[in-house]
């Protein structure tokens, strides 16, 4: 019989996990003992404050490099620190809208249209459960891009997508289609978990080894049965790209996008994004590194299908959550010509591009919550006709997150496709920047269309009106349009920092 | 001095003070635009005349690092043909402030709006034509279409958001050619011994001549639908009757330019083997351009449509100087550059006045304007004049120069091209004719004549028309040594002329 090892575990290097966690719990706790009359403030001081206390504590570790932060599990570096460190900022801006919990279900486990949820509202009664799970969500996407071995990181898919599937179900109106969401995350969500774990399997019979290291040195000793491995692979492949959304595991998105209570949208397509290519990159860049004829011309393939599709179904959108989540898609894509790089520059042109994307999507969909009708978020295209003349700032910033999705000029969104397209092409792969390219052309013509309805179509009677935004909604769309701006116009404080740390241990 | 980040500071400092001014002050934002754009054109008088004219390198340079990772430059500079588009542009801008004073009242949004779209978009017009650095030059390129959307939608008139839609997608899939091309640039240039964006080192490159082809046709297709040339112009005359005449003056006159400015700045100098390449194809292109936009503007039914047909004829002109490559040839399309923009303001300007006060942009309901409102009348016959190259006006010396430079090496071109001459006769003649001439007709009779603002904004225009038209020296001699250069840079020497074939 083995000797039991006690773990060793660097607390200080996982402190920003570990804070979040207990966030989470201290949010739990609050959600059942706290009054109804405190609980709302207390649950997004104790959200915030966790999420600024890990992002000091994220700060604190920059640059302590390390393999054994728990046992070889995982992996601190330059690019996880970055990369935790984007979903921490995003994670902050989209509590701020998650704040106003107008959008959210009073009681949450009540079956819509039952005497249970009338009586609910009735009492004016507010569930504030989004916060705890919202901080669990967190927690699993700081792990999942330093995860080091095939199992913390299924640990880690699963910590955040659970929470996930519940927060799309919350949504005030329109429950049925919330709760259709939600379901429909959840079941897909659990095949791709599936196909993961199957991958995971013959990556370990290839290997002998789950962690990140072993693979990699099985793959560059390449002794082993390629067929495992190719099958590995493709699996695990599958499991992440469902996450990142890239055709064809992309059929939840739209449903999910549109379903979900706007504030959650924003957390879901910008840091679910982070932490899945982040771990996307991790493994590509270190584990299969040395096997790229097995998996980059899938991926080329993928990445060229999934902008092309993106691009080209969001034109035929007449919903702004659904527009913005084909475009999601579209930019899926562009973020896999980065993964496909497989060079320093692709990794560091993968993460600005995450962290530039990742605040213009909260900031678009911090827009979306703001426009409605009495009954709610309007959501309809066709009815945010004239917007710019109605509320001219507002309109104009959501123009500018357009902008910076089409990847115009002086915005962040420009410096970022240019970055990644760079790298991709020093790679050789040319075709995919020339598909790049055009699916930006394509794509250019929604996100324009949307601007001239905002700016120059005369508005419907039926006036949708803007609300006035809350402080901290204000808070987030401002910042997420200086940052947009600022990394358009000065990139190369980030772009510097980015290069000197962002380099993989493995 | 550093002039020329001081001629792009003045407008963008115009502007951000006309943004803090209050909504109601439309009057005062209009001063205040007039007063920057002014100041703008005197600094770029000032600068022009510092200029060393005999001396072929770039010059008022300047080079600050701005996106170190990718080394990209804030890099400035300007040799003969950029200073003399700079210079069109700075002059151009207050006169289409005064001569539109009023434009912006039928807009959607507020007057103080149009003239900061106005201030921002002469910034970028000079970045545009100053820029070193191709990804500068791309940034400026891209980005100075936003404001020209804005004022084609917002302050247009008719299909104007139909219009602007038009001319922005099409600028951007151009745009987006010109960007794969760009990074190939920067990727090749990092295999060859760094990362730059520096036109002068990237000329230098090594490239295989199928790398050159699609890379050079990357930016020109860009150029050829700014330009524009046949067959990428479908968009032009959409917008160019949808937008204001301020803007259309603007639109054709210096925006457009950066199409042809373009193919001699980056197709030329960085694909010289390309370039000859496709010169064969290009002159075509530019022979078709030149009758077929001609016969479009005989038949053109509505003003601002036809002086657009017109500017494609005249694009035709620009492109067949330029790829002629010869040094007559390419004097003759800078200057001709210049020249457009005046006789096409002028058209565009007078033209605006005439409809604004008729209510109607149809030819047909024109006539016997020169009993009513003579000055207004001249002055659309010497800008009709102007552009069907008459002598004695400015446009003659450029058409001549270019159909001189090209006959020596593409006579067959050339001789078709000459047609180009009858056709304009044909195209601004008839106009003149229906809509000044003859009795006055129905609808036309209480139109007031020019008022003293409008003839303050039309006298300089015309007078430089005249002007240099029997005195081209001043201009020519700050293109020549510039345009000789670009010639003998891509190993062409002028051809001796024959006569009487022996």
């Amino acid at each position: 019989m083995s000797e039991f090892i006690s773990p060793t575990l660097s607390y200080s290097l996982l402190s920003p996990i570990l804070v979040v966690f207990a966030g989470a719990i201290i949010g739990v706790l609050i959600e059942a003992f706290a009054s109804k009359s405190v609980r709302p403030i207390a649950q997004v001081s104790v959200a915030i404050g966790t999420l600024v206390l890990s992002l000091v504590q994220v700060w604190r570790i920059r640059s302590s490099g390390s393999t054994s932060a728990a046992m070889g599990s995982v992996i601190i570096d330059g690019p996880g620190v970055l990369l935790q460190a984007s979903i921490l900022i995003i994670a902050i801006i989209a509590v701020f809208l998650i704040a106003d919990t107008e959008n959210f279900a009073a009681a949450a486990a009540a079956i819509p249209g039952s005497p249970e949820e009338r009586e609910s509202i009735a009492r004016g009664q507010q569930v504030t459960e989004v916060f705890p799970l919202t901080l669990f969500a967190v927690a699993g996407m700081l792990l999942f891009p330093v995860a080091s071995d095939l199992v913390t990181l299924f640990v880690a898919l699963e910590v955040l997508s659970l929470p996930l599937y519940l927060m799309a179900g919350l949504s005030r109106r329109r429950r049925l289609l919330s709760q259709e969401s939600a379901l429909k995350y959840f079941l897909l969500g659990a095949f791709s978990s599936a196909f993961f774990l199957f991958g995971a399997a013959y990556l370990y019979g290839y290997s002998g080894s789950v962690t990140f290291a072993g693979i990699r040195t099985a793959v560059v000793g390449g002794t082993g049965n390629d067929v495992f491995l190719l099958i590995g692979i493709a699996f695990l492949s599958i499991g992440l790209l469902f996450k990142v959304g890239a055709v064809p595991f992309h059929a939840w998105s739209p449903d999910v996008y549109q379903g979900a209570p706007t504030p959650v949208t924003a957390f879901m397509a910008a840091a679910t994004k982070v932490a899945a290519f982040g771990a996307m990159l991790r493994i590509y860049y270190t584990s299969f590194a040395n096997a790229e004829w097995s998996w980059r011309p899938m991926l080329i393939g993928v990445a060229i299908i999934t902008m092309v599709f993106g691009s080209l179904v969001a034109i035929a959108q007449r919903d702004v959550k659904r527009m913005l989540a084909y475009s999601s898609i579209a930019h899926a894509g562009f973020l896999l010509t980065g993964v496909i790089a497989l060079n320093k520059a692709g990794l560091d042109a993968s993460i600005f591009y995450l962290f530039a994307y990742g605040i213009a999507t909260v900031g678009a969909f911090a827009v979306v919550t703001l426009v409605r009708d009495s009954a709610g978020e309007v959501t309809d295209l066709n009815r945010w006709a004239g917007l710019g003349k109605r509320s001219p700032w507002v309109a104009t910033s959501f123009a500018t997150f357009l902008l910076a999705f089409a990847g115009i000029p002086l915005t962040s969104g420009f410096v970022g496709k240019f970055s990644i397209f760079s790298a991709a092409y020093e790679s050789g792969s040319k075709e995919v920047v020339i598909a790049g390219v055009l699916s930006s052309a394509i794509a250019a013509f929604f996100y324009i269309r949307v601007i001239v309805l905002m700016f120059f179509s005369d508005p419907l009677e039926d006036a949708t009106s803007v609300v006035i935004p809350s402080a901290l909604t204000r808070i987030t769309v401002l910042f997420s349009l200086a940052v947009t701006i600022f990394l358009g116009v000065f990139p190369s404080p980030l772009l510097d920092l980015i290069s000197n740390i962002a380099i993989f241990i493995r | 001095m550093n002039y020329l980040t001081l001629i792009m500071g003045i407008p963008l400092i115009g502007s951000a003070l006309i943004a803090t001014l209050p909504q109601t002050k439309s009057l005062l934002a209009k001063q205040f635009a007039l007063g920057t754009t002014l100041i703008a054109a005197i600094a770029t008088i000032f600068m022009t005349i510092k200029f060393e004219r005999a001396n072929t390198d770039l010059q008022f340079v300047e080079s600050y690092d701005w996106i170190k990772a990718f080394g990209i430059k804030y890099a400035v500079g300007v040799d003969g043909i950029a200073l003399v588009l700079i210079l069109m542009t700075a002059l151009l801008t207050p006169i289409v402030v005064l001569a539109g004073w009023n434009e912006s009242e039928g807009g959607r949004w507020s007057t103080k709006t149009f003239y900061i779209l106005i201030l921002v978009l002469q910034t970028m017009s000079f970045g545009v034509f100053a820029a070193t650095d191709v990804f500068l030059f791309y940034v400026f390129f891209e980005a100075m279409l936003v404001p020209v959307y804005f004022l084609i939608g917002g302050y247009g008139s008719g299909e104007r958001a139909a219009a602007a839609v038009k001319f922005l997608l099409y600028s951007l899939f151009g745009g987006l050619l010109m960007l794969a091309s760009i990074i190939a640039l920067y990727v090749i240039s990092g295999e060859q011994g760094g990362h730059t964006f520096n036109i002068a080192a990237l000329s230098q490159l090594d490239m295989s001549s199928t790398t050159q082809n699609l890379l050079f046709l990357g930016f020109f297709i860009a150029f050829a639908i700014k330009a524009p040339l046949f067959p990428f112009h479908t968009w032009l005359p959409d917008a160019a009757k949808s937008a204001t005449p301020g803007t259309s003056v603007l639109l054709l006159g210096v925006l457009d330019k950066v199409g042809t400015f373009g193919m001699i700045r980056y197709c030329l100098a960085l694909f010289p083997e390309a370039t000859k390449t496709f010169t064969p194809l290009i002159i075509t292109l530019s022979v078709i351009s030149i009758v077929y936009g001609a016969f479009l503007a005989i038949g053109a039914k509505d003003i601002k449509r036809l002086i657009a047909y017109t500017s494609i004829s005249h694009f035709g002109f620009i492109t067949l100087g330029i790829f002629a490559m010869t040094t007559q040839g390419h004097s003759g399309a800078t200057l001709y550059m210049f020249n457009h923009g005046f006789s096409t303001a002028a058209l565009f300007l007078v033209a605006g006045w005439m409809i604004s006060r008729r209510g109607s942009s149809t030819i047909a309901d024109f006539g016997g304007l020169q009993r009513v409102t003579p000055i207004m009348a001249w002055s659309f016959f010497v800008a009709g004049l102007s552009s069907l190259a008459l002598p004695g006006l400015s446009s003659f010396v450029s058409e001549f120069l270019v159909l001189v430079g090209t006959f020596t090496r593409y006579p067959v071109a050339a001789v078709i091209a000459t047609f180009g001459i009858i056709l304009a006769a044909l195209y601004i003649l008839i106009p003149v004719q229906r809509s000044l001439h003859g009795p006055t007709t129905a609808g036309n009779e209480n139109l007031t004549d020019l008022n003293l603002r409008e003839k303050i904004a039309i006298a300089p225009v015309i007078a430089v028309i005249i002007f240099l038209g029997f005195y081209p020296a001043p201009a020519l001699n700050i293109i020549n040594p510039a345009a000789a250069h670009v010639v003998s840079q891509m190993g062409f020497i002028d051809p001796a002329p024959t006569h009487g074939g022996k």
